[in-house]
This record gives C-alpha cells, sequence and structure tokens, in this order.
C-alpha cells in the first residue's frame, strides 16, 4: 500500500465507491417500486445524448455532456411516458420500444459523425474507463494533505461525490414521504403527499445519478448498481432503512472488491494486463446477490409478496 | 445502390446476409408477440445479454482446444449456453426470492453483461488482435461476413420461423388463456419453455447481425406496432412477422449502401419508422383515428345541445355550435332558426324527451344504458318499443283522466 497504490488505485476505487452507493440509494425505491429497468433504460439513452452534445459542440467536454445525457434521459422517460399512453401498451413494451431506438439512434449518429480524433466511441460508453482516472499529482499517501497535489485529483471525483450528496441528500429529506408511497401509494395520497410528483423526482434523481456516474465509471456499473445491491439488501431484511443500510454496504463492497479483483486479479493467475474494472465489479455485485439469494435471512419474507 | 441493395443485387453474400436478416425478422416478429402478449417482453432484454459471457467461454474454449477462436457456430453454441444460464436465473430469482421480475431481469443483463466484458478484456490481454471478431457481436455487423457464417444465419432464421409458424395456435393458447389451455390437454410449462427456448433461438441467431445490445428491439417494436392494427391475435402474429421481416430487409439493404450504417442500428430504427408510423396513422387504435374520433363526437354534443337550445327558443352564444348549425342550414346567419332547423330542433326535443321516459322507468335499464346525449333512440329500440313510450309521454300532462 504504497505510493503507487495512492496515484493509481485510490480515486478510482474512490469513484467507483461513490458511483455506486450513488446509483444504490435510489435504486432501492424503484426496486420496491417495480421500477428496476429505469436504470437500464437511462443508461442506454444516455449514449445519444452525449453524442448530440459532442456534435453540437465539437468537443469532448464534461459539462455539455452531462446536460446532453441528462436531457436525453429525461426525453427518454417522457417519450415512454407518451407511447404508453397514447398506444395504451404496457411500460414493459413501451421502455423496449424507446431506449433501443434512442440507442440505434444514438450509433448510428456516433458511426457517422468524425470521432477519430477524440475518445468517443460506444465502448468507452459501455464500459466507461474508470482505470484512466489516476491521480497523477499524488507521490504518496501524504498527498492527501498537500493542497497542490489535491488540485490535480480527477474532475470526476468531485462530480460524483457533489452527485451522490444531492442524491443523500434527496433521500434524506423525502424519506418519509418516499416510504409511504412506495409502499402504499394510496395511504400516502390520502396524506396529501404528492404522488406522482414524487415519483417523477425519483425518477429525475435516478437520472442525475445514472448521467454523473456514466461519465465516470459507464453505463455496465449503473445497471449493475442500481439493481444489485438494493435487490441483495431486499433479501437481508424486511425493514427499508436496514435494507438501504445493507445496499450501501454491498455497493462500495463491490466497488472496492471489483477494482482491486480487476487490477490486481489476473496477476494473481500470471495474467499481465489487468481487465474490465466496470465489468468485475458488476460481477462481484452480481456474486453478492446470488450469496444473499441462496443464504439471504428474508430471501422469501415473513409476509409473502406477491 | 440502394435499389440494388434492396432488390438483391449487391453480390452473392450480401443476398444472403439480407435474406436470412428478413427470415430473422418474421421469425423475432413471430415470437415477440408471444412474448409482449404475455407481458414479458424484457426478459428477452435479460436473455441478450446474458449471451455475452457465452461468446468469451467458448472463444476461450476453442483456442485452449487449438481451433480457430472465431468460428461462428462454436460461439452461437457458447452464446445459448449461457443464455439459457442467465433464463434460469431470472427464474430462480424470481419464484425463489421475493424480487420482482424487472429487478432480477436488470440483476441478470447487468451482471452477465459485466462478466463478459471482463472475459472480453482478459481474451484481449491474450493475443492482440484476435478478438476483433466478438466486439461485434455487441451491435453487430454484417460487413466481411464468411458465406459460411451467412449461410448459418439464413439457415437458422428459416428453421426458427418453420418452428413458431407450425406451433403458432398452440402458443397463441397458452398466450391467451393458460387455464383453458390446461384443460385442453396442453403441455403448458413445456410450451412456455420452448417460447423461450425460441426467443433464445432468435437472439443467438441475430447476435452477429442486429448484435446483443439491440436484437431485443426486434423482438418487442414489430409486435407493438403490429398490435395498432388488428385486434384478432392470429393477425397480429402475421403483421408482426411482416413487420419484423420488412425492417430486417430494409435495414440490412440500407446498411449495405454506404460505410458507416451499422446493421443492427439500421434494422432498428427503420422497426421504429414503422412504428412510429403505426401510432399516429392505424385505423382504430392510432392517434390520429382517435382524434378524428374525439373531433367527431365533440361535433355531434355541439349539434345536439344547438338543437336543443333551439327548440327551447334559447339564444346561441357558443361559436362552434353557431358554425356547425349555420353550416347544416338549421340557422340563419343572425341565429334564427330555418325551418328544417325547426323540424330538426323539434325532433332533438322529442328524442330527448323519450330518453327521459326509458331511463325513468324499469325494465329497459339495458336500453337505458346507453344514453350517451347524442346517440338517437331510433339507433337502440324498436318501433314497437318507441311507440309504447310515445304512448306513455305523448298528450298533454298533469289534466286528469
Amino acid at each position: 500500500m504504497g505510493a503507487d497504490f495512492v496515484t493509481l488505485s485510490l480515486t478510482p476505487i474512490l469513484i467507483g465507491a461513490l458511483a455506486a452507493v450513488a446509483c444504490a440509494l435510489p435504486g432501492n425505491f424503484l426496486v420496491l417500486r417495480r421500477q428496476a429497468l429505469i436504470g437500464d433504460a437511462i443508461s442506454h439513452v444516455v449514449l445519444p445524448g452525449i453524442v448530440v452534445a459532442f456534435l453540437v459542440t465539437g468537443a469532448v467536454a464534461s459539462l455539455p455532456m452531462i446536460l446532453g445525457a441528462a436531457g436525453a434521459a429525461l426525453v427518454a422517460v417522457v417519450l415512454i411516458e407518451v407511447v404508453r399512453r397514447l398506444g395504451r401498451i404496457e411500460p414493459g413494451a413501451a421502455m423496449g420500444v424507446i431506449f433501443t431506438a434512442m440507442f440505434a439512434g444514438g450509433v448510428l449518429l456516433l458511426e457517422q459523425s468524425d470521432t477519430s480524433n477524440v475518445h468517443l466511441d460506444v465502448e468507452h460508453a459501455l464500459y466507461g474507463n474508470l482505470e484512466s482516472l489516476i491521480w497523477l499529482d499524488a507521490s504518496g499517501w501524504g498527498s492527501l494533505t498537500d493542497p497542490v497535489a489535491l488540485a490535480g485529483l480527477p474532475p470526476e471525483l468531485g462530480r460524483i461525490a457533489l452527485t451522490l450528496v444531492a442524491v443523500a441528500l434527496f433521500t434524506g429529506i423525502f424519506w418519509r414521504p418516499l416510504s409511504l408511497s412506495t409502499f402504499d401509494e394510496g395511504f400516502a395520497r390520502s396524506l396529501g403527499i404528492r404522488t406522482g410528483a414524487l415519483g417523477l423526482a425519483l425518477v429525475v434523481v435516478s437520472a442525475l445519478a445514472a448521467v454523473a456516474a456514466f461519465d465516470a465509471v459507464g453505463s455496465i456499473i449503473v445497471i449493475a448498481m442500481f439493481i444489485c445491491p438494493p435487490a441483495a439488501a431486499r433479501l437481508m431484511t424486511d425493514r427499508l432503512g436496514a435494507q438501504v443500510g445493507w445496499s450501501i454496504v454491498f455497493a462500495i463492497l463491490s466497488a472496492v472488491l471489483g477494482y482491486v479483483l480487476a487490477g490486481y486479479g489476473p496477476g494473481w493467475f500470471g495474467l499481465g494486463a489487468s481487465v474490465s474494472a466496470a465489468g468485475m465489479i458488476a460481477t462481484v455485485s452480481g456474486v453478492i446477490l446470488a450469496l444473499a439469494a441462496v443464504f439471504g435471512p428474508r430471501r422469501k419474507g415473513a409476509i409473502v409478496a406477491t | 445502390m440502394l435499389w440494388e441493395a434492396l432488390t438483391l443485387q449487391l453480390g452473392y453474400n450480401a443476398t444472403l446476409v439480407t435474406v436470412g436478416a428478413a427470415l430473422l425478422g418474421f421469425a423475432a416478429g413471430v415470437t415477440g408477440t408471444f412474448l409482449f402478449l404475455r407481458k414479458r417482453a424484457l426478459v428477452s432484454d435479460a436473455i441478450s445479454h446474458a449471451t455475452l459471457p457465452g461468446v468469451g467461454l467458448a472463444f476461450l474454449l476453442m483456442v485452449a482446444l487449438g481451433g480457430d477462436g472465431r468460428n461462428l457456430a462454436g460461439l452461437l453454441a457458447g452464446s445459448a449456453l449461457s443464455a439459457w444460464v442467465g433464463l434460469l436465473a431470472v427464474s430462480f430469482l424470481t419464484r425463489r426470492t421475493r424480487l420482482a421480475e424487472d429487478a432480477a431481469i436488470g440483476a441478470v443483463l447487468s451482471v452477465f453483461f459485466g462478466f463478459g466484458i471482463v472475459l472480453l478484456t482478459v481474451i484481449q490481454s491474450l493475443g492482440a488482435g484476435r478478438q476483433a471478431g466478438l466486439e461485434d457481436f455487441l451491435l453487430g455487423s454484417t460487413a466481411g461476413m464468411l458465406r459460411a457464417d451467412a449461410l448459418l444465419i439464413a439457415g437458422g432464421g428459416a428453421l426458427v420461423l418453420a418452428v413458431v409458424l407450425a406451433l403458432r395456435r398452440p402458443l397463441t393458447l397458452v398466450t391467451f388463456d393458460p387455464d383453458y389451455a390446461v384443460a385442453r390437454g396442453l403441455p403448458v410449462a413445456r410450451l412456455d419453455l420452448l417460447m423461450m427456448g425460441l426467443v433464445m433461438a432468435v437472439t443467438v441467431i441475430g447476435l452477429k447481425v442486429v448484435g446483443l445490445i439491440l436484437i431485443v428491439a426486434l423482438l418487442i417494436i414489430p409486435p407493438v406496432a403490429a398490435r395498432f392494427w388488428s385486434d384478432r391475435s392470429d393477425h397480429v402474429v402475421l403483421l408482426s412477422g411482416a413487420i419484423g421481416a420488412v425492417s430486417a430487409w430494409v435495414g440490412a439493404a440500407l446498411s449495405a449502401t454506404a460505410p458507416n450504417l451499422p446493421t443492427g442500428p439500421m434494422i432498428v430504427l427503420t422497426a421504429f419508422a414503422i412504428f412510429a408510423l403505426s401510432l399516429l396513422a392505424a385505423p382504430g387504435r392510432g392517434v390520429l383515428a382517435a382524434a378524428l374520433r374525439q373531433n367527431r363526437f365533440r361535433r355531434r354534443v355541439h349539434m345536439r345541445q344547438g338543437l336543443l337550445a333551439l327548440a327551447h327558443g334559447q339564444p346561441i352564444y357558443e361559436g362552434l355550435t353557431l358554425r356547425l348549425l349555420q353550416r347544416a342550414g338549421l340557422v340563419r346567419p343572425d341565429g334564427v332558426p330555418t325551418e328544417a332547423g325547426q323540424a330538426r330542433a323539434a325532433r332533438a326535443l322529442r328524442d330527448e324527451a323519450r330518453w327521459a321516459e326509458l331511463r325513468a322507468g324499469p325494465g329497459n335499464e339495458a336500453a337505458a344504458a346507453l344514453h350517451d346525449g347524442v346517440r338517437d333512440i331510433e339507433t337502440v329500440l324498436t318501433q314497437d318499443q318507441i311507440a309504447e313510450i310515445d304512448r306513455r309521454i305523448g298528450g298533454p300532462r298533469g289534466v286528469p283522466g
């Protein structure tokens, strides 16, 4: 755990863990509300958003791309709702129609535009580039107190930390109405909670988390972290507060363990290069879910959910 | 160029790919209909993403055995196997734990896909360049396809299509009424399994052409589009197949006309264009038809209310009502009813009185329930019944004896 670790691994692990928690927090409510696949849809439509932002601004800059991705996520949510209502189609199919079409449009735009001299391709969008978010200015643990070195931290770290704060604030402030409307929408409405607006706000916050996490780590981690840690946590406890706690633990565990396995694991088997950290984090979260599904204390629940 | 592509004049391989894609599209459209009608459309998303680890493992295995890792048949066999494992995982999570199906689908698709990416990077680290073909499975690519591969795809598409068409009656029955299907002695569990097997076959065959991220669109968009045009399941099935075939044909042809037009996205966007057209223009369920229907209803309400106002001698101020009455020649521009207008107004008033009598009395609830303020009573009751009502309301009221 020397200077190399601080330079090469500390920031990717931190960014991965923060992104994982930022996605897992709203994921808890999405899983309980049977909207788990919203994360899937959002992470697909982010691609056309960043491609359009690139075509408009002509540069790979973070802010326009985040705005483009957020805009695309919003457009997708609205389109899904429009198709669902106008066509009287079940939500799953409406979602499938919109996100595949938007993703296809994004790929086509990307192939048509000249991106040969910039780092923008489908693979990057899918797996992200966690390994490259290194802290070049660090020379060891001492750099953590060195303002000059701290200024050289990758900007993704600040963005994802800010996003996590925003997501956590949303969850904390609206905890009661959120949990009430998740478990008993009718009762929540009778208390005067505007469940429709709250549901939309949850989707918007999820989109925000997805877009910020996507910027740092790619869409695979986003989908996996929306669903796997909350789903595993759901099998551990009957209480919402405890479930959220478990999901945070699982999310951090997946991120740290996944990154370490991807970065150092191949070396243990005598392979030279490392493997995709994003893919490995998703894999670890899946292993945790599998363990919870087989050994979790609340696999079925006292009251059988229908 | 496009015309040549559409009419299969771009060489033997391009022709095979186009025909194969169309067969695949037809099979996907038909299979997807059953999935869509059972409201399980997104299960196919889990299946398609779950193919990736199988592709990677099959490549590694074939290389370890000293063969060519890019053998398409071997890769597809591996992808089918891991898709099956993914499907089992979805059904395990749904049945044996309290997680809902959407969470199970999302978990399986992201974890399997993530693991597949790990395997791809392992393959990358083994030897640069040799994995080049594998990335094509993400988004599909028909450029530089081997003849044997094109034949495999065309043959596989035809086979799946034959199986679905042969079994479409029992599958339809299971889709709409599983209980009745059990009573008829159909093996419902096995047919369900077969349906998933067909979805898997379509996915695996489509991997090379459409790619695993977008193949789900070929299973979802055609049935959703077809549903707008018909309420009959056998029509929806065939129509969905036709839409899938046309999308794949046109998409593959478009993609062949220029570089940088990847096949998968072109097919999906063609399908989406057909969907958008159906959403807007389909008779019955389409948006345009619904808007026209609503407009017609609005006019009838205004007309009726206007006539009743005329009958009661009330002035009309509402613009649309006045315009409608004027256009029909029922009022003069100054708002005074013409002779025809007076006749129509009297008729509307009589109709209203008949309805009131019908709804007040017992015995005709079924007919009375049809009252919506614009329907003529002649369209609901027989002449005799109307005569009976007229007998009751006819004559001056409040006069004894």
